[in-house]
């Protein structure tokens, strides 16, 4: 499989009054071709800005991309100036990015064909007639009913499952390489978002795309992903196939993520072990792991040693921990 | 037959909550929406009795008529043995300290100028139930306490707590009044997962330490109904369609909704969904203003069969108090 993106020592910071964030704090990955990834973790880990940063879509001020390398048929990325020609090119063409927010990612005052349309004609060099026939395939495509009739529509006419359709068709539209969902079925109902995963799971395996997952549902990536990287406090503190992650997790963070989380098939009467403490404030980290004043597991060489980096456990799985944690410490399966 | 039960706490019986549409400047009426439309069922004292259902299916909208909060257009509520619809508004105002509700949002249903020792201790006064400040300071120590928060911080804002620390002062202040139900509409969602355990955790605890407290825990989140519930009421366009012990609703689903929620949502376990059937949904859910005629689900539904569009089904006792409201299931 050959490595389609390549991300290292990805840095963002931003500025606030309280002091400087790393947001995103040297993350390094890979997204090979045809693959799905997910990217996991809380609210505040990085998982979003980290994405975004990809495509330098970081509103600067306040926010800066401090250092790293985003290599991507053969290029870096970064070194493209953020509205440069470039970049324009590689973004919503190359690499599209399904945002969260249906109801506020798409123009009220546009309707559906002419945004169709717009990265169409842009990126395709399509005509507008071109472009509008090409828009009523992808509704088709997406499972919008009616498409012929309902592509004159503008965004309020829709409901937000089929808003996030048109979202999805709108990532697909220019034929990218690499499609980012961050949250994309976070705002919806169970049942569409199964539906709409597994048009995306369908989509990306006819049109030979990757698709990068990003959900703090441990489910979500449990059903669709092949490889995973868990995130904490701005760094991936594990990687690993999903397989891998979900039997045989390694870092203590994810750990307690699989612990805590109730199961559909589970036990009522196990008792959900909750992570101790709050999430690291980012303005002031600690030098060493950001996960230690959570950490069940931790040891004395934790608190003088500084933050782990990545190292492999077994075969293509790494995990950024001193502890080094076997699957009998972990007692996952018991109760 | 449904068993009249004598122990449940909450009986609610044919309740239904219908907004009207209003249009013009004289606001004659056009339509309405049945937000609530024929929906029974009891719950024990004790008992955690949850409701599932997806946005707009009138979870909240059942919760906020138990409570009054809404008027409910027909039906009856029975708590505690009366019919409390037919009480007075001065009445129902002294019985809702034995009903309280933690809220979802615990940013915006804290007052952010109020102290949390107020915001917990307001009810005490406003109900009596304190006769001298030292017993007020000392009843707002004991429920800090029991809700795990420090004490010493009752003097503090809102903005000072973290977003679970917040939902453990609502669920304080919901117990203050020691009431003995409490509903629970989407308590834990604008949660982060590892603070979710702790407050499903804690609601647990003190179901276990105070006898007879009782839930209605509203949520859209099946996994963790299911973990917290005795017993699942589903919810599908204002109807409830299936009622069962948590148990059973994840083995023996009979509801064609039912099976398609639970398959839906993804369980944390790739080898488990490995060999999973997914049913996948056709279409959204109708428009409550006009629903589909017969069974509100037949439209979407995989077993429909023309029947169903004629005839409403009602909600059946399979046995085991197994209730479920499809023709197509036979006792």
């Amino acid at each position: 499989m050959a490595v389609l993106l390549e991300v290292k020592n990805l840095e963002t910071q931003f500025k606030t009054e309280a002091g400087l964030v790393k947001a995103v704090d040297g993350i390094s990955y890979h997204i090979n071709e045809h693959e799905i990834v997910g990217v996991v973790g809380e609210s505040g880990c990085g998982k979003s800005v980290s994405q975004l940063s990809v495509l330098q879509l970081i509103p600067s001020p306040p926010g800066k991309i401090a250092g790293g390398e985003v290599w991507f048929e053969g290029k870096d990325l970064l070194k493209y100036a953020a509205n440069g020609s470039k970049m324009r090119g590689i973004r919503g063409s190359k690499i599209s990015i399904i945002f969260q927010e249906p109801m506020t990612s798409l123009n009220p005052v546009m309707s559906i064909n002419q945004q169709l349309s717009e990265a169409m004609q842009l990126h395709l060099g399509l005509n507008k007639a071109d472009a509008r026939k090409r828009a009523i395939e992808l509704l088709k495509m997406v499972g919008i009913p009616a498409a012929e009739g309902r592509i004159d529509d503008y965004p309020h006419q829709f409901s937000g499952g089929m808003r996030q359709r048109v979202m999805i068709a709108m990532g697909l539209s220019c034929n990218p390489k690499l499609i980012i969902a961050d949250e994309p079925t976070t705002a919806l109902d169970v049942t569409t978002q199964a539906v709409l995963l597994k048009l995306m799971k369908d989509m990306v395996n006819r049109l030979n795309t990757s698709l990068v997952l990003v959900t703090h549902n441990l489910g979500v990536v449990a059903r669709y992903a092949k490889r995973i990287y868990v995130m904490y406090a701005g760094r991936i503190v594990e990687s690993g196939t999903t397989e891998d992650i979900f039997a045989h997790p390694r870092h203590p963070y994810t750990i307690g993520l699989l612990k805590c989380v109730p199961r559909l098939d589970g036990d009522r009467n196990r008792k959900l072990v909750p992570i101790k403490g709050l999430p690291p404030n980012l303005v002031c980290m600690p030098p060493n792991c950001a996960f230690l004043p959570r950490c069940p597991y931790h040891i004395e060489q934790c608190k003088k040693e500084p933050w782990p980096p990545l190292t492999t456990v077994r075969d293509k799985h790494e995990a950024a921990c001193l502890v080094h944690l076997e699957d009998k410490d972990l007692e996952i399966n018991a109760n | 037959m449904k068993s009249t039960q004598t122990n449940a706490l909450l009986d609610v019986k044919h309740l239904k909550l219908y907004f009207p549409v209003t249009r013009g400047i004289l606001r004659k009426q056009v339509a309405e929406v049945k937000a609530v439309d024929d929906v029974s069922f009891n719950v024990d004292a004790g008992e955690t009795m949850g409701l599932v259902g997806e946005s707009g299916c009138g979870k909240t909208t059942v919760g906020r008529g138990i409570l009054r909060l809404c008027e409910p257009t027909s039906g009856e509520v029975f708590f505690e043995g009366q019919d409390i619809l037919k009480l007075s508004k001065e009445k129902m105002r002294k019985l809702r300290r034995k009903m309280s509700l933690i809220f979802q949002d615990p940013y915006g249903s804290l007052d952010p100028r109020q102290s949390a020792g107020n915001i917990v201790g307001e009810l005490l006064t406003i109900h009596h139930m304190v006769k001298s400040k030292s017993e007020y300071n000392e009843r707002i120590q004991q429920l800090f306490r029991q809700v795990g928060l420090d004490p010493a911080m009752t003097a503090r804002v809102p903005h000072e707590f973290s977003g679970g620390q917040r939902q453990r002062l609502g669920i304080a202040r919901a117990l203050a009044c020691e009431p003995s139900l409490i509903i629970c509409d989407e308590p834990i969602s604008a949660l982060d997962v590892s603070i979710q355990a702790q407050i499903i955790n804690l609601l647990k605890e003190l179901q276990h330490g105070i006898k007879g407290l009782t839930y209605l825990f509203i949520a859209h989140d099946l996994s963790v109904v299911r973990h917290i519930s005795d017993r699942i009421a589903v919810m599908y366009l204002g109807h409830v369609v299936e009622i069962t012990d948590s148990d059973t609703l994840y083995r023996n689903p009979l509801h064609p909704y039912t099976r398609a929620l639970l398959s839906a949502v993804p369980i944390a376990d790739p080898f488990v969904e490995k060999n999973r059937e997914h049913i996948l949904l056709k279409g959204e859910v109708p428009s409550p203003l006009n629903p589909p005629s017969g069974c509100a689900f037949h439209p979407r539904c995989t077993e429909a069969i023309p029947e169903c569009s004629k005839v409403t089904p009602r909600l059946e006792d399979v046995g085991n108090r197994h209730e479920v409201a499809c023709i197509r299931v036979k006792a």
